[in-house]
């Protein structure tokens, strides 16, 4: 037991990711943890997005299966494993059978460079930001191979939409990465960085988040890149290929079931990671507010607080609405419901105050903030802005990102000229 | 980082390459043509990364896999290609291109057996976190970089492809 | 693989499948070019690799554009039917 609890400790205590570490066992564990980390989050957005989404058009959302909502996730997942599976005649059936697991596998290769901390990542590639960029572009061979295999031109046509639309917004994305990845070699040795976890510790070195930095071209950058990135996944203003009212579903629309449940998961679980490339190269990764100018021991205590802080708040809002909530008998499971939720966050709060959690679990809070904000800024684009229309999507994406992509590369280049 | 059971992946990373190369040329179907030469290509950037070169890797999972082959599976959606499964798949020169091959792959070998001496059993191996770098100072170094001039040519002659691609693919002049 | 690229440029009918077979073909050379590259040291192999697959990008998109326009004018896609310039 006590060897056990010696072998936790040590890779606790080592500051090199499982990977580099050459350790398989906690490489394992890690991919373990990522895979059932991604599927709560993925049945969380599901939940989320509906919610949020009503809240926003004045209606109340899912209200009917468990209190507000919060089992409908799981009574979706199950209609969709009791679903029949259906493969359409003329369908070449290898294709179709391996096209979804192509997207999800392509979506989940991803996390294995996302760094949730100094050493909290599965491994660390050197060329980290370069494997996560390819691996993405592999998401755009499963939509194709969907679209074909559907034999029937609903899903070819969304399928070669989408595929258009992922490449050329590819080309945005791979500038805007390039122009960060420019401010990485800013330090004193000239030498930048491909690696996610170099990345966040060179904006750790230089005391400043990359957005912020020579001023309007980090914010321009970004703001480039997370365009770039909703229409990487095909989402809310850029969803024509797979929207309902124009090409019935686009490129899934013959998957029923299962397989459909696989390509969903494969886009949140794509939307998951752009956001979390857009945190670590922008946002400054797993790194508290104002690293540098609040430092030290007092001010990194106070700092600590926050993730229970942040827990109790949510189980007190919790607390708050349910109080307000009708009292009428018919609402009576909500009431409790909500409490009950509500208590759950309060005792993950009261839990994350313990000096034990406390110091370590700020990297992973942090990060998973910055990532969750991304994930309501999702929803937010898809409940605010109507939809672009096919021309106008590869209009903004060739004529509008991509110039505007290489005119923030020079300009970085040049200050960075300049500062040397 | 030390390989782990190097000869192990390099033959299954070699059988698929090779099984995927003899999918690619004897398909019926070209959509699965495509397949297994995605498979082969996905297979090669992971011995490139066996080979210390994690740069060439990232480009070709990027570039070829992620591009090339999406172009391709775009041509074969957009060409109806129902008809030419029925017919004859290989050409009325079958024997004759077989044998043109085999002649190719005998000359190929008879060089590696006689040329073997030839080779220096070199044992470079530069760690891989600067390999990015150095590729780096090769292209664009201004004091020594070989290849700035390289460089400058490849990009004129992408801008020649678009140009004529656009043209070729275009309805009317 | 360099053999398999050339059996199959000889052999098959389809333009497409003979486009792929010359992917094939630059992959091989690749391979040995980043190989050959290892064992000597010095990464003028894995640089030349990069030229490579930058110009098997660009070959391919104007291999497959004339592919389209030929296909508009003949319907077809075997090489055997390719024979304008006979007589």
């Amino acid at each position: 037991m006590g060897a056990i609890l010696q072998y936790i400790t040590d890779d606790l205590k080592s500051d090199k990711t499982p990977g580099v570490a050459g350790n398989f066992f906690w490489a394992f564990v890690y991919i373990l943890l990522i895979f059932l980390g991604l599927s709560v989050a993925v049945i969380a957005m599901n939940w989320l997005e509906r919610k949020i989404l009503a809240h926003m058009q004045v209606r109340l959302g899912p209200m009917r299966v468990g209190p507000h909502g919060l089992l409908q996730p799981i009574a979706d997942a199950i209609k969709l494993l009791l679903k029949e599976d259906i493969i359409p005649e003329g369908a070449d059936k290898l294709v179709f059978w391996i096209a979804p697991f192509i997207s999800v596998l392509a979506a989940f290769t991803v996390f294995i460079v996302v760094p949730f901390g100094p050493a909290h990542a599965v491994t660390d590639m050197n060329i980290g930001i370069l494997f996560m960029l390819g691996v993405s572009s592999l998401s755009v061979l499963g939509i194709v191979m969907a679209g074909w295999a559907s034999n029937s031109h609903y899903p070819l046509i969304g399928a070669l939409r989408s595929s258009a639309q992922m490449v050329s917004y590819e080309v945005a994305m791979g500038l805007a990465v390039v122009s960060v990845i420019l401010m990485t070699s800013l330090n004193d040795q000239g030498v930048g960085t491909l690696s996610m976890i170099g990345i966040v510790q060179a904006q750790l070195a230089q005391g400043q988040w990359f957005i912020f930095k020579f001023f309007p071209l980090g914010l321009i950058g970004f703001f480039i890149f997370a365009v770039a990135m909703v229409a990487e996944t095909n989402r809310a203003p850029f969803d024509l290929p797979e929207a309902e009212s124009e090409l019935t579903a686009g490129f899934h629309t013959e998957y029923s079931g299962f397989r459909w449940s696989l390509f969903f998961l494969a886009e949140y679980s794509a939307m998951i990671a752009v956001s979390s490339i857009a945190v670590t190269l922008w946002l400054g990764g797993w790194l508290r507010p104002f690293p540098n100018w609040l430092h030290g021991e007092s001010w990194d205590q106070i700092f600590s607080f926050f993730p229970g802080l942040t827990f109790l708040f949510l189980g007190g809002l919790c607390f708050f609405n349910a109080a307000r909530m009708p009292k009428h008998p018919l609402f009576r499971v909500q009431t409790i419901g909500l409490a009950g939720f509500g208590a759950l966050l309060a005792l993950i709060g009261i839990v994350l105050f313990f000096p034990g959690v406390r110091g370590r679990i700020d990297d992973v809070f942090w990060f998973t903030t910055k990532v969750a904000a991304f994930m309501y800024l999702y929803i937010w684009y898809r409940g605010t802005f109507p939809r672009y229309r096919f021309d106008q999507l590869m209009s903004v994406g060739w004529k509008i990102l991509l110039p505007t992509g290489l005119g923030v590369l020079i300009l970085t280049a040049a200050a960075a000229f300049i500062i040397k | 980082m030390t390989p782990v059971a190097t000869p192990f992946f390099f033959y299954l990373l070699a059988a698929t390459m090779i099984i995927g190369g003899l999918l690619v040329i004897t398909s019926k179907n070209a959509v699965h043509s495509a397949l297994a030469l995605i498979t082969a290509l996905l297979a090669q950037a992971m011995i490139y990364l066996m080979l210390y070169a994690p740069f060439v890797a990232g480009v070709q999972i990027i570039l070829y896999a992620g591009g090339i082959m999406v172009l391709f599976l775009f041509v074969i959606m957009l060409i109806n290609l129902e008809r030419t499964q029925k017919e004859r798949q290989f050409n009325k020169q079958w024997l004759v291109g077989l044998a043109a091959a085999g002649a190719l792959g005998f000359l190929f070998v008879s060089i590696y057996l006689k040329g073997k001496r030839l080779f220096p059993a070199g044992n470079a191996s530069y760690p891989e976190t600067q390999n990015t770098q150095a590729i780096a100072n090769l292209l664009f170094d201004r004091r020594g970089g070989t290849y700035m001039f390289p460089f400058e040519i490849a990009s004129l002659l992408l801008l020649v492809a678009i140009i004529g691609a656009v043209v070729m693919a275009k309805k009317r002049i | 693989m360099f053999l398999l690229g050339v059996i199959g440029v000889l052999t098959r009918r389809n333009v497409v499948i003979i486009l792929m077979s010359i992917e094939l073909i630059l992959n091989a050379v690749n391979l040995n070019l980043v190989a050959f590259s290892r064992m000597w040291g010095g990464l003028h192999g894995q640089v030349f690799a990069i030229f490579i697959i930058t110009d098997a990008a660009a070959e391919a998109a104007v291999g497959l554009g004339i592919l389209i326009a030929f296909f508009r004018n003949k319907e077809t896609v075997n090489v055997d039917e390719v024979n304008l310039l006979k007589w």
